[in-house]
Parts: structure tokens; C-alpha cells; sequence
């Protein structure tokens, strides 16, 4: 059973995703333009209802599986917070840039 | 019961560090954050690999749980702490564990890892270990534990609080949206199920929101007080985050968490399904 935790973050697709059937938001939380690890990212709604969070990995990668819609993506850091909004028409990668600090 | 009874703040825990008496445990679904850096002094407990039967879905037997703790040098008189990852999903599934097997002093971390984090507190990466104890375990307590027939029996009769996002409850997703959505079981909801995400009652911090705030949630939701309440989510670990803030923090005496949650319920053959909010 796999569970709902978090699965590790990075920019390559795990090989049994299928970028043509899911919605994939993909992003990178960056603080002057240095990347960010250890965010935590979390996925709101067009309603700004929390759908989801992950932790940033080293190179500050995130990922979600969403569906098509406005989504805002938020990261909270000890050195700052930031947020950015990104449209999702249909299936297919996403790209989202959170900038913290 | 208070809140102290059953939460610890962060600065409490940096100041309790080396208290005697007082275990602190890390659970999280891998371990890989924990061996990066973990509270000091804290042992691990890995969700996959430590709590769940390598065979059937089910979770340790009691005399596992017992074998588990021995090994972490976790004795009866212990005061556990638990925290983790995922605002602390794990650790409260964790803690709903300690209390099935009968554990006497046992409370979660508010925040988990994530407050810790934030807080910019102290993380190592040194190997913990504790001398082995003999713990004994207790019969696992079935009045805090939801099975598939309760559930059915539940709908139109208790509380069923799905803690799942809005579009698990309505149908539109399958997972939360960090996962895949590829998944066997259908898409919905158990009928006359009230749908309070789990998120609502923790804070972006991840520290669980007030007493009042919680109560006036739950019952601006249409939680019935006067009844018994089943909590669920997908697997069962975001609804014991749920069970906790109904049991633990507000003192609803008869509550539940059914931990085959949707991954069974939507499996099952001939029972109801709902769809839409």
C-alpha cells in the first residue's frame, strides 16, 4: 500500500508517470536566485484551500499531481516565505518559480 | 484531559532534550529525513517498515509492537514524544498505535519536523542508541479502531468525517496531489459523510489551531456531538491527525479511526458510494 506521505522530490518523472494523462505542476523554490531544499511547498486551491504539501529537495524541486485549474503554490522556509500562481489548462508539465526571502 | 496531556510545544521539547524519563521518536514514512538530521537524542521508527505486517494489510501484532519498542529502548514509564514529517501524519497514526497496544504517557510534538524547521532548531545526524527494554504491550483497544463493517454500519448512524481534500471527496482526484492518481478503487465518498480536510484543523505551521477553533470547525461542519464519530481518510494516517484533534484535544469520547480507510472502503463490492461536494 503506498502511502500519502511525500514522495522525494526532483525534476526527472518517476518512469511509471504519464506526463500525458497527469496534470504535473513542477517548480523550484530559489532565494535570489540560489535554489532552496528543505521548503516546505504547499499546493492551494482556486479557493486557497490546501490540497497538498511537499519538502523541497537539495536543488529546491518540487512536484504535484493536480488537475486542470488555478492553482497557487506557497513555500514556507525559516529564512522566508513566497508564493506564485500557475494556470493549468490540461494534462501535461506545468512549470511554477517560488521565490522565498 | 488537557492539551498539555497530550501536546508538547517545540520549546518545551528543546528544554526537555535530556530529560530523564522522556523518549523522543521520529516517525516518518522513509527514513531518510531522519538520517539526515533528527531531534537530538531522538530513535526512529519507520512507518513502512516497523509499523505495518510485511504480508497482510494490517498493522503490527502486539507482540511486533512490543519487540519494536524493546529494541528502541522505549520502557512502559516512558513519556514518549513523537514528531515527523508530513505535519506530523505519521506520528499521530504513531500515537494512535501507543494508545491501541495501552501506552501510558505518550504525545505528539506540535508542529513535528516542520515547526522544529522553521524554528531554526537543532538537528543531528548522529546514530541514537538506547539499551534495550522489555516493553509489554497491552491487547490492542478496539474501541479506538474502525473496521469495513463499521463503516457501513456508520453511514446515516455516527459521525463519518472524511479528512480527505475536497476534490478525494468529491471525486474529481483519487490521491492527494502529490501522488499519482492512478488508482485501483472507484472515486467518492461514503454516504452522509461530513468532509473536514485534515489541513483545517492545523495551522500553516503545522501546529494544530485552538481548542475553540477546532470545536466551532467540526460543528460549523455538522459534527453531532452527541454521537460517535468514525474518521477516515485514504489510508488512515492523515484521519489519525484528525482522530487526535477530536479525541485527544477536544475529548470526544467515542471516536474512531477506520484505517482501511478509502484504499478498502472503495474497494468493497455492493456498498454505497457518493459522489459530488
Amino acid at each position: 500500500m503506498s502511502s500519502c506521505g511525500a514522495p522525494e522530490q526532483g525534476t526527472a518523472l518517476p518512469a511509471n508517470i504519464d506526463a500525458g494523462k497527469e496534470v504535473v505542476l513542477n517548480g523550484k523554490v530559489t532565494s535570489g536566485g540560489t535554489p532552496v531544499g528543505g521548503a516546505f511547498v504547499r499546493l492551494l486551491d482556486a479557493s486557497g484551500e490546501f490540497t497538498a504539501e511537499v519538502v523541497s529537495s537539495p536543488e529546491g524541486d518540487f512536484r504535484f499531481f493536480a488537475a486542470p485549474g488555478d492553482w497557487t503554490v506557497r513555500a514556507l522556509h525559516r529564512t522566508g516565505n513566497g508564493e506564485a500562481t500557475v494556470s493549468a489548462s490540461g494534462p501535461g508539465l506545468h512549470e511554477v518559480a517560488v521565490s522565498v526571502g | 484531559m488537557s492539551r498539555e496531556d497530550v501536546l508538547v510545544t517545540a520549546a518545551w521539547a528543546e528544554e526537555n532534550l535530556n530529560a530523564d524519563g522522556v523518549v523522543f521518536v521520529e516517525v516518518d514514512e522513509d527514513a531518510s529525513a531522519y538520517d539526515t538530521g533528527h531531534i537530538p537524542g531522538a530513535v526512529k521508527v519507520d512507518w513502512r517498515q516497523d509499523l505495518q505486517d510485511p504480508v497482510r494489510r494490517d498493522f503490527v501484532d502486539r507482540a511486533g509492537f512490543e519487540k519494536l519498542l524493546s529494541a528502541r529502548g522505549i520502557g512502559n514509564d516512558d513519556t514518549v514524544i513523537l514528531y515527523g514529517g508530513n505535519n506530523n501524519w505519521f506520528a499521530a497514526y504513531a500515537y494512535w498505535y501507543f494508545k491501541l497496544y495501552g501506552h501510558q504517557s505518550v504525545k505528539l510534538l506540535d508542529g513535528g519536523r516542520k515547526k522544529w524547521e522553521l524554528d531554526g532548531r537543532p538537528l543531528e545526524a548522529d546514530a541514537v542508541t538506547r539499551a534495550e527494554t522489555t516493553y509489554s504491550a497491552k491487547e490492542q483497544d478496539l474501541t479506538l479502531r474502525a473496521f469495513r463493517d463499521e463503516a457501513v454500519a456508520a453511514i446515516n448512524t455516527k459521525n463519518l468525517v472524511d479528512v480527505r481534500s475536497p476534490d478525494e471527496f468529491s471525486g474529481k482526484l483519487a490521491a492527494p496531489a502529490h501522488l499519482p492518481q492512478e488508482q485501483a478503487q472507484v472515486k467518492g465518498h461514503i454516504p452522509t459523510a461530513i468532509n473536514v480536510p485534515w489541513s483545517k484543523a492545523a495551522n500553516e505551521d503545522g501546529t494544530f489551531k485552538s481548542n475553540d477553533e477546532l470545536r466551532e470547525l467540526y460543528k460549523e461542519a455538522g459534527l453531532d456531538e452527541g454521537k460517535a464519530t468514525v474518521a477516515y481518510c485514504r489510508i488512515g494516517e492523515r484521519s489519525s491527525h484528525t482522530w487526535f484533534a477530536l479525541r485527544e484535544l477536544l475529548g470526544y469520547s467515542d471516536v474512531k479511526n477506520y484505517d482501511g480507510s478509502w484504499t478498502e472502503y472503495g474497494s468493497l463490492v455492493g456498498v454505497p458510494v457518493e459522489v459530488g461536494a
